[in-house]
């Protein structure tokens, strides 16, 4: 939930795979008296750097009832502090000729800027500022939630697709708060008040619950100290609560449901397994799923377009996505798009045969040897994305993983073998923790 | 306004440092002329192939056919059929990207420097050897119509269609470049070969490279990778009349929040007026909070989630439009704040402070741009077809600057033109009438 406007995510862009680590950035790390923790990940290729302050709170630590407030408060620290008038903040980063912007996940809340080097102390100065000095008004609370509603409108009510993710989420997730939308469920969205936001910014916003991710041209003895001066001076929150979350029962009955909306053009299968994520220490099983996600639904050359799209066409397009980067369990998500004139029941079928043939066949080692060799590049590539960087690294440690997990992870993901893949997958397709979504015209006919 | 940070003050008239980039220009053995930054200390190299002319080069009744046959250019090549092309691309770990707009064709190539070799030969296949193979034809095909069919059902795309439709009328901008169900069903395999000879011409070729390659090297490339492509392709389809007229059209459609495409007649890249014209969005709609627009329909009144406007300086017909989407009980509200602001702004002008805020703004954010190989090959042949010399990267922000508050104030005057502004609504707009004729 990125507070600016964004393109409107790709149709299909379920969950960007979790490629391009790298373990070459010099990175430093400290952690202020305080709890703070920072990290400094030096690029001298251009005097530009970025801040980024992560918080372990998202939408998945909120109680019950409140549901979008983390994204809600998250769009209120850009309206006054002790210390700055309501949009001061985002002014004075553009009057410097930077850009900052903020955005909102299940299990972290982060807020950034990009600009000159030379004004990382400034920036410091209103990241620090905000953390705790935010005053915030009752008109702030009733204007901004109708942004925040309007959000909602262009995100997800004006889109069936995501209507339908919202709903394969809200079936797969039994007992688990990442079964509620990032944005939150419209009618308490509604109700949201000034209370509602001070409790979460009270309760989470804290320099011991928080990570300082500075990237870029900087030096890091001079980022520490600079971090000391103005994160430093913020009491830790002795109250922090645990972060301990409701969990998943087991899942004993596969749910199955139909979403039938007007606006679809293109109906499709979607179907939902329940996965592992990545943990400190812990990451080869989600590693065996990232490149299985890849296998199976990674384009042209995958398993399911080979079955579905080539060998015997039933879909104009199939996909599988995974990403291990979550605190809790996460899903594993399948896509299969019919070709016109194939039926979602048969489009169904066609997907769980392919699967099976794939159980049966198992592994084609040079379609491994390939997928390891593009994420070995994907490494170099990466390099080259400085944006990347701050991302990579604050939402591993927002999770809970180290820098060491995230420095691991290439060397982790080379060294999955063919048994991995094919234990990983059958320990990932049990019916039972399966969601199979139907996304309609409302038209259609059920089979 | 209280301002306890003290050190704001000073920062704010520095100008921050400059990234500097070397941009060399190499011209090959066979006249072949690309722009290159050396960049040695990652592994890997991007390119960038531009073509103008791209989907407005569409014969007649043939719209879409150079979308699909762009996306067809990695379904095949040479002596490799889809599936072993695909292997291939992946055993080499290249990235090739073949994308149709407007104006331009493009090709964006990322490879690594241990097999650069191959990596060329493979993408050489694609520009000199296509196959079109008939099962990739319908496949892709297949994805294509897909697609449309989505997008007659995507408020977004339908707003920006009709707008488009409304501004160019018969023109090719005047219809989205990814064709119709009708056309795209009826395209043969004769008319992907035909947009192909059409677009891949050295008489409309821009190229630039970024990263671990030198320029002899990259001179070599060249001729070698399109040496032998033709010397002309298809005719230019030349300017359109471009005729926006005030009002509002109404799109029906069913939904909860109604969006909305709204513009006037542009202004050319080449138009002296040119910077001024954009310093002037920059502070009346250009994306970011401090716009006049955000202010206006999102910060005070909490009309939408995000509003912009942007100069739109296609080649044959510039326009000037921005987006906005709001609920469908409020979007008049947030039409008419914006219709206010296009007067308010056309008759009183900007102040010195927000000409000063913008400068700054876009004089320091410019090097942040400059951040990758690949996004600087992009806007390193993006200047090439825009005619821009190979300095203007250091000259760009003296010419910014250089823009004062008579001219910004003028171009509001005389180009800006509230009377003219048409907005096309998709949704259930309460409150809001179609202008009779539309």
């Amino acid at each position: 939930m990125l507070r600016h406007l964004a393109p409107l995510a790709a149709v299909f862009a379920l969950v960007a795979p979790a490629f391009g680590e790298t373990a070459e950035e010099p990175v430093t790390t400290y952690t202020l008296d305080n709890g703070m923790e920072v990290v400094v990940v030096e690029d001298h290729r251009a005097p530009v750097v970025q801040q980024m302050v992560w918080y372990r709170a998202g939408s998945a630590d909120e109680t019950r009832g409140v549901s979008g407030v983390a994204h809600f408060l998250e769009h209120l620290l850009f309206k006054a502090t002790d210390n700055l008038e309501s949009g001061e903040f985002s002014e004075v980063v553009a009057a410097n000729g930077g850009e900052d912007n903020a955005f909102t996940s299940y299990d972290y809340t982060a807020y950034y800027q990009r600009v000159a080097a030379d004004r990382l102390e400034l920036m410091m100065e209103m990241e620090s500022d905000r953390m705790k000095n935010l005053r915030l008004s009752e008109s702030d609370i009733l204007t901004e939630r109708d942004v925040i509603l309007e959000e909602r409108n262009q995100r997800t009510d004006n889109n069936p697709r995501s209507l339908f993710a919202e709903q394969m989420n809200a079936a797969q997730f039994l007992n688990h708060r990442y079964g509620t939308p990032v944005i939150g469920w419209r009618h308490e969205m509604e109700t949201l008040s000034l209370e509602d936001a001070l409790s979460f910014y009270g309760t989470y916003y804290s320099p011991n619950n928080a990570i300082l991710v500075v990237s870029g041209d900087v030096v890091p003895e001079e980022v520490l100290a600079l971090a000391e001066q103005y994160y430093g001076v913020i009491p830790a929150n002795p109250d922090l609560p645990e972060r301990i979350r409701t969990t998943e029962p087991p899942q004993t009955a596969a749910r199955r449901l139909t979403y039938k909306d007007a606006r679809v053009a293109q109906p499709y299968v979607s179907r939902s397994y329940l996965a592992p994520e990545r943990d400190p220490g812990d990451q080869e099983r989600a590693a065996a799923l990232t490149v299985l996600a890849e296998m199976l639904g990674g384009g042209t050359t995958s398993f399911l377009a080979e079955k579905l799209q080539f060998d015997n066409p039933t879909a104009v397009w199939t996909g599988a996505f995974y990403s291990g980067k979550a605190l809790d369990k996460t899903t594993f998500d399948m896509i299969i798009v019919p070709s016109d004139g194939v039926s979602l029941s048969e489009a169904e079928a066609a997907l769980d045969e392919a699967l099976a043939a794939f159980m049966e066949r198992g592994v084609d080692m040079e379609q491994l040897e390939r997928i390891k060799m593009q994420l070995r590049a994907s490494q170099i590539y990466a390099r080259d994305n400085v944006d990347g960087i701050g991302q990579r690294y604050g939402s591993a440690l927002a999770i809970g993983l180290t820098v060491q997990d995230v420095q691991d992870w290439p060397d982790v993901l080379q060294a999955v073998t063919a048994d991995d893949i094919m234990q990983a997958a059958r320990d990932l397709f049990r019916e039972e923790s399966s969601v199979t979504g139907w996304l309609m015209r409302d038209t259609e006919v059920t089979q | 306004m209280k301002r306890l940070f003290v050190s704001l003050i000073l920062l704010i008239v520095a100008v921050p440092a400059w990234a500097e980039i070397d941009i060399q220009k190499v011209t090959s053995e066979k006249g072949i002329t690309a722009w290159l930054v050396e960049e040695h200390s990652i592994p890997f190299t991007a390119l960038e192939l531009r073509f103008r002319g791209g989907t407005s080069l569409d014969e007649p009744g043939k719209r879409g056919a150079t979308n699909l046959m762009a996306a067809l250019l990695e379904e095949g090549a040479g002596d490799l059929d889809a599936r072993e092309f695909a292997r291939r691309k992946e055993e080499l770990a290249a990235s090739f990207g073949y994308g149709a707009s407007d104006d331009s064709v493009s090709v964006s190539a990322k490879f690594l420097s241990e097999n650069r070799d191959e990596a060329l030969a493979l993408l050489r296949t694609t520009l000199m050897e296509p196959r079109f193979d008939e099962d990739a034809l319908e496949r892709v095909r297949a994805q294509v119509i897909s697609g449309l069919m989505s997008d007659a059902k995507d408020p977004n795309t339908i707003a920006g269609n009709a707008f488009s439709e409304m501004a160019f009328g018969d023109h090719p901008y005047g219809s989205s470049g990814d064709g119709t169900i009708e056309t795209v069903t009826s395209l043969t395999r004769e008319d992907i070969q035909t947009a192909f000879d059409n677009v891949f011409a050295l008489d409309r070729i821009y190229v630039s490279a970024v990263g671990d390659i030198t320029p002899e090297e990259l001179s070599a490339l060249l001729d070698e990778l399109v040496g032998d492509l033709p010397e002309t392709g298809a005719p230019m389809p030349g300017p359109a009349n471009v005729a926006i007229t005030g009002g509002n059209t109404i799109v029906d459609f069913d939904t909860p929040q109604s969006v909305a495409v709204f513009g006037q007649t542009g202004m050319a890249r080449e138009n002296d007026d040119f910077f001024a014209a954009y310093v002037m969005n920059q502070i009346l709609g250009a994306g970011g909070f401090e716009s006049r627009l955000m202010t206006e329909v999102r910060e005070k009144r909490g009309l939408t989630y995000g509003v912009y406007s942007y100069l739109a300086p296609k080649t044959w017909g510039p326009i000037y439009v921005g987006r906005v989407s709001s609920s469908n009980d409020r979007i008049a509200e947030a039409v008419q704040v914006i219709r206010d602001e296009w007067s308010k702004l056309s008759e009183e002008g900007v102040t010195q402070k927000e000409l000063d805020d913008a400068k700054t703004y876009l004089t320091g954010a410019y090097p942040l741009q400059f951040d990758g190989n690949g996004q600087i090959a992009s806007i390193l042949v993006s200047m090439q077809v825009n005619g821009l010399p190979i300095d203007y990267v250091t000259t760009r922000n003296a010419k910014m600057e250089a823009v004062t508050l008579e001219d910004v104030n003028r171009v509001a005057r005389e180009f800006l033109d509230p009377e003219n502004l048409h907005v096309v609504v998709v949704g259930k707009p309460e409150g809001m009438e179609a202008t009779a004729g539309n």
